[in-house]
Order: C-alpha cells, then sequence, then structure tokens
C-alpha cells in the first residue's frame, strides 16, 4: 500500500473545474451522479422528517401532537417524496449515473446533455412537490385516489400531481439513455454475458422505467384535467369511474416497486461477490431473473384491488402471476446465498448491508405471499401489514442495498474511506432499529389496524410505540452513517484505485475519483465478471 | 396486564378457517427465513477471510440449486393460491337466505338501513346465526368497510354498488372500521358491530326510535337531509304537481336522478344537483319533454340547504330504484 498511485490523481472529474457553472452545467455523468446524490439527500432528509413527526404522534393512541389534516398531509408527503424522489431515482441517478459507462468501459453515457436534462427535470418535479408541500401541503396519500384527489381533496393535488408527473420524464430519458448506453458503448470485448451484475439490474429498470412511466404519467395528467377542468373521467358524478384510475395507477405503480428493487439487486450482487472472493453463484440465473421479474412484474397490478370491486375471476388471474413473480426473487435469494458457500469472506460495512438486505428483503417477500393469497389478502389490504410488508421491501430492501452500493463504491467516488469501525455501527443500528419499527407492525396489522389512522384503538398502542422507539433508533443510525461518510471527504488519506481488490472496470482500470474521461487508456475485456482467481485483480495502482 | 394479543377476536367459523391458512404462511415463511439466516450466519463464520477452511478452486455453477429452488417453492406458492381463491369465493358468495342491509359511506360516518327501514348510523345490529348481506355504495369519496374480527372488507365506491356477507356466529359488539383513506377524519370513521341473540334483534327492530340510542335519534330526526327532503318534496312538490300518476302537469322524477332526461327542445340533459337546483330556480331554462312551462319559480321560496334536501331525497331515491 505504498504505490505511488495512493494519492489523489493529479487531474480527476471532481478537481476537473471549481466552478458553480462547472457543476450545474456539467455533461459528465460522474458530476451528474455527484448532482442527484446532493439532491436526493435533500429530499430523503425531508422525508424522514415528515416520518418521524407522525411516528411521535402515532405512538399513543389519542391524538396528541398533530391535527389529522396535518398527520394526513405528512403521511402523505412522506409517501411522495420517498417513493418518487428518493427510492425510484436513488441507485440508477446516483450510482447508475456513476457506474454504468465505467462498468461497461465506456467515456460516457450515449446522451450526455440529455443526462443533465434529466436531472433538471427531476428538480424541476421536485420544485413543483415542494411548493406543493409549502403552500399548505396535499393530503390524498401519495396514491392520489380518485374522487378524493380530483373532486374532493381540499390541497394542492395539482401541483404535486404536477411535481410527479414531471419527474417521471426523468426516468423515461434516463431509462432510455442507460438502454443504449448499455447497447451501443460497451467496451470491445465487454460481451453481455460479462456484463456486471449491476449491469443487467440497470438494463432491466430502465425497460420498465420507459415502458411504465408514460401511464402512470397520462393518469396523473387525467387527475390534474379533472379537478382542474372538470373532465368527468374517474368522478362518478360525471360518469367516469373511480376505479378505472386505480387499474391505471397501479399498473405504473406495481412495476415501480420493481424500479425501486432491481437497481438494488444490481447493487447486492456486486458487493457480494467482492466480499466473498467468488463469481455470484449462478450468474445467468441471476441476470435473467431480473428480466423475467420485469417481465412478469408489469402483470400483476390487480393484487392491489382485491376488495376494489374489480372481477373476482381477473383477480384470480392478478394471485396467481403475483404467486410466479416470487419464484424468480427466491432464485435471487438462493443463489447469493450460495455465493457465500467456501467464499472468503468479510464484513465489510457494504457487505453487513448487503447481508441485512438478504434477511429483510426475504421477509419482505415472504409477507408478499400472504398478500397474493386472495383470501387473506382480504382481510390485509389496507391494513399495517401492508405498511410492514412494503417497508420490508422499500427500507430492508431498497434502501439496505442503497447505502450498501454508497459505501462499496464510496471510496470510487470520492477517492477518501470512511471509518469502516462507525461505518458498521451504522449499519448494525440501522438494522436492529428497522426491524424493531416494522416488525411490530405486521402484527397490528393482522389484529386488524388500517392503515393512515390518525388516532386508533388502544389494543394496537403497544405495536405502535415500539415502532416509534425502533423508528428513533434507526434515525440514530442513520445519523451516524451520514455523519460517517461525510466525516471521511475531510481526510487527507487517498484509498488507493481498489481498496476493495475488487474485480469490474471501475476498480482495476479507472482511477479513483475517476479521470473527467474515465480511463486513461482504451479498454479491453478479456475475461468473465466475477472474475476472483484473476492475478491483476490483487495488484496496487 | 393480560397478554398481549396478536391475532384479532374470531367472530365466524370463516375467521377460524382463515387464520388456519395465515398460520400455515406463517410457518412456511418462518421456515425459509430461519434456513437462510441461518446459512447466511454460518456460512459467514465458517468462511470468514481469516479462517483456514477449506475452499477448493472452482465451485462453478450447478443447475441443481437453480432446479430444486425454482420447483419447490412453486409447489408451495400454489397450495396457498388454491387455499386463499377458495376460501376468497366462498367469502364473496353471499347465501340467498341472507338479510340485506344498506351500508352508505359518508365522509366520515357509516349510515346503515334495515331491511324494514329502520337506520341507524355508526352501529350496525344483526342477528346471530343469520347471514348478512350488506349492499354498500358512497355519498362521496371511495371508502372501505372492514370488520377484522370476521377477516372481510370490501370498498364502498361511488357511484356503484358493492356486496360483501358475513355469518355473525357470537353475540357481542366487534369493530367497524373505514379502511380506505377518504379525508380529515378517516381514522373517525368507524363504528360497532353489534350481534344480538335472534329474538332481541327482532324487538330490537320493531323497537319506535324514540327509545333507541343518541345516534339513532339523530337519524330519524329531520337533521337527516333525506328525511327534510322527503318532507319539503311531498308539501310543495308531489302534491299538486310531480305526483308520480299519469296525466300529471308535472313529469315523474323522484326515481331518474343521475339519467339522463330528454328536454323539449330534442337535447338531453343529465339530471344531477346542478339541473335539479337550477329547475327550481329557474324552471324554464330546461323543459322537460312534452310538458308545459308551468312551474313557478323557488328563488327565494327555499333556502339553499333546504334545495340540498330535497337533491338529497331525490338523490337517495335514485339509489333505491337503481338496485
Amino acid at each position: 500500500m505504498n504505490d505511488k498511485a495512493e494519492h489523489t490523481p493529479e487531474l480527476n472529474y471532481l478537481n476537473a473545474g471549481h466552478t458553480v457553472k462547472s457543476w450545474l452545467l456539467t455533461v459528465d455523468h460522474k458530476r451528474i451522479g455527484i448532482l442527484y446524490l446532493i439532491a436526493m439527500t435533500c429530499f430523503f432528509l425531508i422525508g424522514a422528517c415528515a416520518a418521524a413527526l407522525f411516528r411521535i404522534e402515532l405512538a399513543t393512541a389519542a391524538p396528541d401532537l398533530l391535527a389529522n389534516d396535518t398527520y394526513n398531509r405528512l403521511f402523505t408527503m412522506h409517501g411522495i417524496i420517498m417513493v418518487f424522489f428518493f427510492l425510484i431515482p436513488a441507485v440508477p441517478g446516483v450510482l447508475g449515473n456513476f457506474l454504468v459507462p465505467l462498468m461497461i468501459g465506456a467515456k460516457d453515457v450515449a446522451f450526455p446533455r440529455l443526462n443533465l436534462a434529466s436531472w433538471y427535470i427531476y428538480m424541476l418535479g421536485g420544485m413543483f412537490t415542494l411548493a406543493a408541500v409549502i403552500l399548505g401541503g396535499i393530503d390524498t396519500g401519495w396514491t392520489f385516489y380518485t374522487p378524493y384527489s380530483s373532486v374532493y381533496a381540499d390541497s394542492n393535488v395539482i401541483l404535486a400531481g404536477s411535481g410527479v408527473f414531471i419527474t417521471g420524464f426523468s426516468s423515461i430519458l434516463t431509462g432510455l439513455n442507460f438502454i443504449v448506453t448499455i447497447h451501443k458503448m460497451r467496451a470491445p470485448g465487454m460481451r453481455w454475458m460479462r456484463l456486471p451484475l449491476f449491469i443487467w439490474a440497470q438494463y432491466a429498470t430502465s425497460i420498465i422505467n420507459v415502458l411504465g412511466t408514460p401511464v402512470i404519467a397520462i393518469t396523473l395528467l387525467l387527475v390534474v384535467f379533472e379537478r382542474g377542468f372538470g373532465f368527468g373521467i374517474f368522478d362518478p358524478q360525471k360518469g367516469g369511474d373511480p376505479v378505472l384510475y386505480q387499474h391505471l395507477f397501479w399498473f405504473y405503480s406495481h412495476p415501480a416497486v420493481y424500479i425501486m428493487i432491481l437497481p438494488g439487486f444490481g447493487v447486492v450482487s456486486e458487493v457480494i461477490a467482492c466480499f466473498s472472493r467468488k463469481r455470484i453463484y449462478g450468474y445467468e440465473f441471476v441476470a435473467f431473473s431480473s428480466l423475467a421479474i420485469a417481465a412478469i412484474g408489469f402483470f400483476v397490478w390487480g393484487h392491489h384491488m382485491f376488495t376494489s370491486s374489480q372481477s373476482v375471476y381477473a383477480a384470480l388471474i392478478f394471485s396467481v402471476l403475483s404467486f410466479l413473480v416470487g419464484i424468480p426473487t427466491a432464485i435471487k435469494i438462493f443463489n447469493w446465498t450460495a455465493t457465500l458457500y467456501k467464499g472468503s469472506i468479510e464484513l465489510s460495512a457494504p457487505m453487513i448491508y448487503t447481508l441485512g438486505f438478504i434477511g429483510l428483503f426475504m421477509v419482505g417477500g415472504l409477507t408478499g405471499l400472504f398478500l397474493a393469497t386472495m383470501a387473506v389478502n382480504v382481510h390485509l389490504h389496507d391494513t399495517y401489514f401492508v405498511v410492514a410488508h412494503f417497508h420490508y421491501v422499500m427500507v430492508g430492501g431498497m434502501m439496505f442495498a442503497w447505502l450498501a452500493g454508497l459505501h462499496f463504491w464510496w471510496p470510487k467516488l470520492f477517492g477518501k474511506m470512511y471509518n469502516s469501525f462507525w461505518a458498521k455501527v451504522g449499519a448494525v443500528i440501522i438494522f436492529f432499529g428497522f426491524n424493531f419499527t416494522f416488525f411490530p407492525q405486521f402484527i397490528a396489522g393482522y389484529m386488524g389496524m388500517p392503515r393512515r389512522y390518525h388516532v386508533y384503538d388502544t389494543v394496537y398502542q403497544p405495536f405502535q410505540m415500539l415502532s416509534t422507539a425502533g423508528a428513533f433508533f434507526m434515525g440514530s443510525g442513520l445519523i451516524i452513517c451520514f455523519v460517517t461518510l461525510v466525516a471521511s471527504l475531510f481526510s487527507k488519506k487517498h484509498c488507493g484505485r481498489n481498496p476493495w481488490k475488487a474485480t469490474g472496470l471501475e476498480w482495476m482500470k479507472a482511477a479513483s475519483p475517476p479521470d473527467p474521461h474515465n480511463f486513461t487508456s482504451p479498454v479491453v475485456v478479456d475475461v468473465e465478471a466475477y472474475d476472483y482467481t484473476d492475478e491483476r485483480v490483487y495488484e496496487d495502482a | 396486564m393480560k397478554a398481549l394479543q396478536t391475532t384479532p377476536d374470531a367472530a365466524s367459523s370463516y375467521a377460524n378457517q382463515l387464520d388456519v391458512l395465515y398460520w400455515f404462511l406463517i410457518g412456511v415463511s418462518v421456515f425459509f427465513t430461519v434456513a437462510i439466516c441461518a446459512l447466511i450466519i454460518f456460512f459467514a463464520v465458517r468462511y470468514r477471510r481469516q479462517s483456514d477452511a477449506d475452499r477448493p478452486e472452482a465451485t462453478r455453477d450447478g443447475k441443481l440449486l437453480e432446479i430444486v429452488g425454482s420447483v419447490i417453492p412453486f409447489i408451495l406458492v400454489m397450495i396457498m393460491f388454491f387455499w386463499g381463491a377458495k376460501l376468497f369465493f366462498d367469502a364473496r358468495m353471499p347465501p340467498s337466505d341472507s338479510i340485506e342491509v344498506l351500508v352508505t359511506g359518508k365522509q366520515w360516518m357509516w349510515k346503515i338501513q334495515h331491511p324494514n327501514g329502520k337506520r341507524e348510523i355508526n352501529d350496525l345490529h344483526v342477528p346471530k346465526g343469520v347471514p348478512v348481506k350488506l349492499t354498500m355504495t358512497s355519498e362521496d369519496v371511495i371508502h372501505s368497510f372492514y370488520l377484522p374480527s370476521f377477516r372481510k372488507k370490501m370498498d364502498v365506491v361511488p357511484g356503484k354498488y358493492t356486496q360483501m356477507w358475513f355469518l355473525p356466529e357470537k353475540t357481542g359488539e366487534f369493530r367497524i372500521f373505514c379502511a380506505e383513506y377518504c379525508g380529515t377524519e378517516h381514522s373517525l370513521m368507524i363504528g360497532k358491530l353489534i350481534v344480538m341473540e335472534p329474538h332481541e334483534y327482532e324487538e330490537w327492530l320493531n323497537r319506535r326510535w324514540v327509545d333507541g340510542g343518541g345516534a339513532e335519534m339523530a337519524a330519524a330526526s329531520t337533521d337527516d337531509p333525506v328525511a327534510a327532503g322527503k318532507q319539503i318534496w311531498e308539501v310543495n312538490c308531489a302534491a299538486a304537481c310531480h305526483t308520480g300518476r299519469p296525466g300529471s302537469i308535472a313529469p315523474n322524477i323522484v326515481h331518474k336522478f343521475g339519467t339522463m332526461r330528454d328536454l323539449e327542445d330534442g337535447s338531453q340533459i343529465l339530471m344531477d344537483e346542478n339541473y335539479v337546483r337550477n329547475s327550481m330556480q329557474n324552471p324554464n331554462d330546461d323543459l322537460a319533454k312534452g310538458y308545459p312551462a308551468a312551474m313557478s319559480s323557488f328563488k327565494g321560496v327555499l333556502k339553499p340547504a333546504q334545495m340540498n334536501q330535497v337533491i338529497a331525497y331525490l338523490k337517495s331515491q335514485s339509489e333505491v330504484a337503481a338496485e
């Protein structure tokens, strides 16, 4: 570790320009990734503060802190911001932008200017949504169900709906950009079956983004038209059908769950391979299971609507397809676990997040089976069981994968290594805090507690109190994690090109932080992904 | 302190059947969670980088894991699917001997009407041992009628009727929740299901309102817009003009709310709130086909609130007719 490359490279993407303009008008995919990272962290903090407030309110059954309308606005804001401005764009926006060209040996994405436009569109959508919040909030829930949203709600539906509508275009454009980049810009020798699984996951996600997002866009536009101009589309008073809205909404929003989680699968595959020093077991199965999930995921939306008055026969089809989507997911979990077998395992911070991910995501997936079971769904629909289930998938799954990825590629992003001890402490606290927060909600849900309740029956109070205590425990873990990462930026010590001794072009061929043009010499790929028997992985510099 | 409850009361045998399926699902989930977590922990310790465990060069991919890992989950999920579908279909088919109760959801209350016309709000009295079929609609947004002790819920949707049924097998009081977010007081849109012995129920059903509880009184009083509207309608409209009999000077519109009406000028108009209100104020704007311009304006005669009550009554009549 005393090599000449152990200091920050003379020229890298971070110091290539210091002006604000050089950041705001950059077309470098790495800088755009950092722009996303900063914006997304702010949105995440706003969403988390909303959650902290209503978690305090929910600690007791009585309404003691917030008025009912305030409570309704807070959970709506939490949902909209976390789903549309954190969960959906986090991994593609930050890690995808940063890593897709690096991992396939390209100089940039296929359309760098479009990539910058995506970020501006995302920010514009975010500003609309924040304006809705500042001008009095929105109280429809993140699902915008009609006719409440289109006729009855007395809050800023049009502004918030427009915000989500606009942000959708950012997803579509980023998706298009990645699809073209992955098809056309792979380095010589980077065959499809040599791609890192992160790329496969980004590819599957991009396809869903391009196919699904236009549907939510047009749906929200219809809500805005009905509310603003009195179109009769969902309002039964005008001959509309409120349940039609739910079909349109979930046609996108169920696949959106896979938009959130598939990139996470990609991260997990990279981290497990690196810290087991092994190729991912069943590479092809893991790669194609992403595509299978993306495809089947488009035909399961009706499982959100078993009690909505949709046809019972339609419900039957949606139920069976929902079960089938569980199988490729199970395959992934088995393969990740099998990868550990006879590996050389190092429990670094990213690895702790990743192993936590497997456990939590598995609970999220298995409780999904409860909800796919039609009769059980009728009892559990719209209760805290559903809240717990999707937080296990979204937070236990996606957020853990995101933090795993952030900790894994942090040295590549900034050329600095964080304090490994405190990063691990943060990871462990977040893991236990998460379980304290959300596991009791499964029980409260089966006990029949409906979601989005501001005041509730005292039988549910023990579960809600545990939940609130857990949330603050988890919050303290997130603060440790945040401080640890930010503190590393001030360290003088450089982490080296490949501190984890990982495979992949971003580690083996690019500096940390990478050159503005990514690679300083031509890249040719001559090995499979995750070849940890290759001596070159262990070379310094 | 009594032991913490982890499943809700079961008030029907269906609830018990559902709990069996639930425990089966828990069993499968716990098995896989424990198995995978145990493997992860075991591998993480046994194959930690510092250990001298035997690591043969290549453990390349085998097909066995993928096949076993697909087939076993497939069999398990198919069991869940068929089991859940069977219970679901049972839960959706009301027996033909059910008593039928009308439920109207409204921000933020449940309005109940029994077969003999008796009304109540947020309480639902039913006899033990007789299946109850609820026919439900909403006056405004989507609500959802949820009976946790029966493990059943059904959305209550404006503009259409939905149904659910249940068989009460235990006397007592059980919770009713609104499960679909419906606005400011969503969490206060709760009610009570009261299951009574059949003879008590009969007595209750036929009892006059005056000795009932507060909610029942309120429902029967003229605070109820439908009842108030009915009174206005009968005195001002139905007595001479909209009699509903053939040959009347004015059309019979009592059951027509929400339908398209033919006009004298050949066009059509939807009979909605705006149409009714405007017709009360400016009767000659949209003349009904085949009828003279004989109606006098009620502008200034009826207060806006009273007009709303008439609309509510006409609306309620069309809801009854639509069944």
